[in-house]
């Protein structure tokens, strides 16, 4: 009992040592660089509404820094705003205007370096040249932002979020506009991205390079420039994400190039040029999607092996799969296909004869594009419907042996 | 003009003919959005029935309409009005009940299960691919007295616009693979006007296919406001010009 009293004593003890130090424009602490002199670790600096012109502040205490009011803290398009290196940092409700562009270094509107437990809450980051910049941290948690940028040509736009050589991260909540990559990770593992929307992003709304053990969920993927990227990864667990018009002749939805052990449950395909375009993967479960109205539901390359799609509904894609030869490894059962023309005489809801998802048009459409001129055309209907009696040029293992009769319930 | 043109109309409601058409449309349409579990698939299928069954009906309908009515015309000559005007009026007749069938039977059911992008424009070409037709039959009945022959003329016509040019322009397309074709394929597409109406309901169906293809020509092209403008000015010219030809025989032909 004398031992809890003295806890909750000292705990008391403690939470009045931490100061609050205010920032306001017209008082003697009138930029963030004061207020942190003379802030030493717990304290909170409350940072009321105003511009704050103070080129680059760097932060090495373990502050919490909260903006009352319309806090903007603006980097004239020269600096780089705030430089975060201390752990235990939290930044929260504070605008951030035009930081600078460096091609030299990485400049952004937040800077996080060799920090852990930082909280990036609640911001609005405009016109930054990278937004967020994490590097070699660990248990970062950037929830709620708004980051909206102007696109310039790829090379002189950075990324929204960029985590490079992070664990534990959180990314939540946040939507990201006009940068680069919307999400872009790197070297980063254990670490969930979560309920966020990524548009417009010149490149990819979400790009994952050599990062483990992440997953992401619930995400909004829409109109990249070319859709998502996951790179050289293993056991990635994508769910509930939309991916969505993603147009181009180099967009997809989803690109996986050397994945394995992912996987893909839940997710919407929607109006996408490709859904998922698959190279060199392994092992991925591809459960439970919904693939509707995209120009090509999937494309596999024959570099692929074991990966299992099961359970997806193939609804109003102009081409279900493609691929760029006939070897196939992979293994495509019990989903449903729109295209379907089979029959259910034992009534048990799957057809009696196996579905070809490649049609002999989309082979020829790989080889000689200009002869989309003809897709959906008689004769190329009589092509497609003879190459579905005697299979010659597509691949005569792609095949669904137990396609559904009925769409699944998603 | 438009009191012989009633005429026309009456007679050919009264054959009955035109009314299982439309009947016939009406069913397939609507059993196509009611059986299908999703409206695109229902839509493709009426795809094909725009680019098939609706030009062989409009041909072989407009041709066998001429012939049966070539008394009407003759007697319509001894009156004091001009060979255009009765051609014209005879056209104007087919074409309307046509493309008023189709209406009643295609366009209804699409107006009410799929009032869409895609929806109006399969009407425009269905609208658009019946009135080509009626004026191609035209000009093949002017061209020769025999009735067989008309309707044998009016059937390779069919068979050359949905097949036969199809499999020509493949042909094309797979030998000429290395030089840039996607210039010539605005050309290779106006050459046939049932190409043209299935691309211009393919923008809208398959847009997201539309765009992965390596140039984006068709986007970029049949998609402007200036390749929409091109669709239907030469299907326009599809139209008018077979029709003009039709007159400038008949003008000059000794019935």
């Amino acid at each position: 009992m004398r031992l809890l009293l003295l806890i909750l004593l000292s705990t008391f003890w403690l939470q009045s040592l931490s100061r609050n130090i205010t920032v306001a424009p017209n008082s003697s602490v009138n930029t963030l660089t004061k207020g942190l002199s003379i802030a030493s670790n717990g304290d909170t600096i409350t940072v009321k509404s105003g511009t704050y012109k103070d080129g680059n502040t760097v932060v090495t205490k373990s502050v919490t820094i909260i903006g009352e009011g319309n806090v903007i803290f603006d980097g004239e398009d020269k600096y780089e705003i705030l430089t975060i290196s201390a752990s235990g940092v939290v930044i929260k409700n504070i605008t951030f205007n035009s930081a600078g562009y460096s091609a030299l270094k990485d400049f952004a509107a937040i800077k996080i370096i060799d920090a852990s437990k930082v909280i990036i809450e609640s911001n609005r980051i405009n016109n930054a040249y990278f937004a967020i910049h994490v590097s070699n941290s660990s248990s970062v948690t950037i929830r709620n932002n708004t980051l909206f940028g102007t696109p310039k040509s790829e090379q002189l736009t950075g990324n929204g979020i960029h985590l490079w050589k992070c664990n534990n991260a959180l990314i939540e909540n946040n939507r990201c506009t006009g940068y680069r990559d919307g999400i872009y990770f790197e070297f980063v593992g254990n670490s969930v991205i979560r309920n966020n929307w990524s548009e417009k992003n010149l490149r990819y709304g979400l790009h994952f390079m050599f990062s483990n053990d992440d997953s992401y969920f619930g995400n909004t993927f829409k109109n990249n420039g070319a859709g998502v990227a996951v790179m050289y990864s293993k056991r990635v667990k994508m769910e509930n994400n939309h991916f969505q018009e993603n147009w181009g002749p180099s967009a997809y939805g989803l690109l996986l190039k050397d994945i394995a052990d992912s996987h893909i449950n839940g997710n919407t395909f929607l109006k996408n040029t490709v859904g998922i375009h698959m190279e060199g993967s392994s092992r991925i479960d591809i459960q439970k999607n919904i693939f509707k109205s995209n120009g090509w539901a999937v494309k596999i390359q024959a570099s692929c092996d074991d990966n299992n799609f099961h359970q997806n509904n193939f609804i109003g894609n102009s081409f279900d799969v493609g691929t760029n030869g006939t070897m196939v490894l992979n293994k495509f059962d019990n989903n449903y296909w729109d295209k379907y023309e089979g029959y259910d005489l034992n009534k048990d809801g799957i057809g009696d004869v196996p579905y070809h998802p490649v049609s002999l048009y989309s082979m020829i459409i790989e080889q000689n594009p200009s002869t989309l001129m003809l897709f959906r055309s008689f004769t190329v209907q009589l092509l497609d419907k003879a190459e579905k009696m005697i299979p010659g040029a597509t691949p005569e293992n792609l095949i669904d042996n137990k396609p559904l009769m009925k769409s699944l319930k998603l | 003009m438009l009191k012989l043109s009633r005429y026309v109309l009456y007679d050919i409601v009264r054959s009955k003919i035109i009314i299982a058409y439309t009947l016939f449309l009406f069913l397939v349409s609507f059993s196509l959005f009611q059986l299908e579990e999703n409206e695109s698939k229902a839509i493709l299928s009426l795809l094909n029935i725009i680019l098939i069954v609706l030009p062989l009906v409009s041909i072989v309908f407009s041709t066998i309409h001429y012939y049966n009515s070539y008394e009407f015309i003759e007697l319509m000559l001894s009156q004091p009005l001009s060979r255009k005007r009765i051609l014209l009026s005879e056209f104007f007749g087919v074409a309307m009940s046509l493309s008023g069938a189709f209406f009643v039977g295609v366009g209804i059911p699409v107006l009410i299960f799929s009032f869409n992008s895609v929806g109006l424009s399969l009407l425009f070409t269905g609208v658009m691919l019946t009135i080509i037709f009626a004026s191609l039959a035209f000009l093949a009945s002017v061209l020769s007295r025999d009735k067989a022959k008309g309707i044998g003329v009016t059937l390779l016509l069919w068979f050359y616009f949905t097949l036969i040019y199809d499999g020509l322009v493949l042909m094309i397309l797979f030998s000429f693979s290395d030089y840039p074709l996607e210039k010539i394929i605005p050309v290779l597409s106006a050459l046939n006007p049932v190409d043209l109406g299935r691309i211009f309901i393919m923008l809208k169906m398959d847009v997201s296919a539309l765009m992965g293809v390596t140039s984006a020509m068709y986007q970029d092209f049949f998609g402007s406001f200036i390749g929409v403008l091109f669709t239907v000015g030469v299907m326009a010219l599809w139209a008018i010009i077979p029709l003009r030809f039709a007159l400038l025989v008949f003008n000059k032909k000794d019935i």
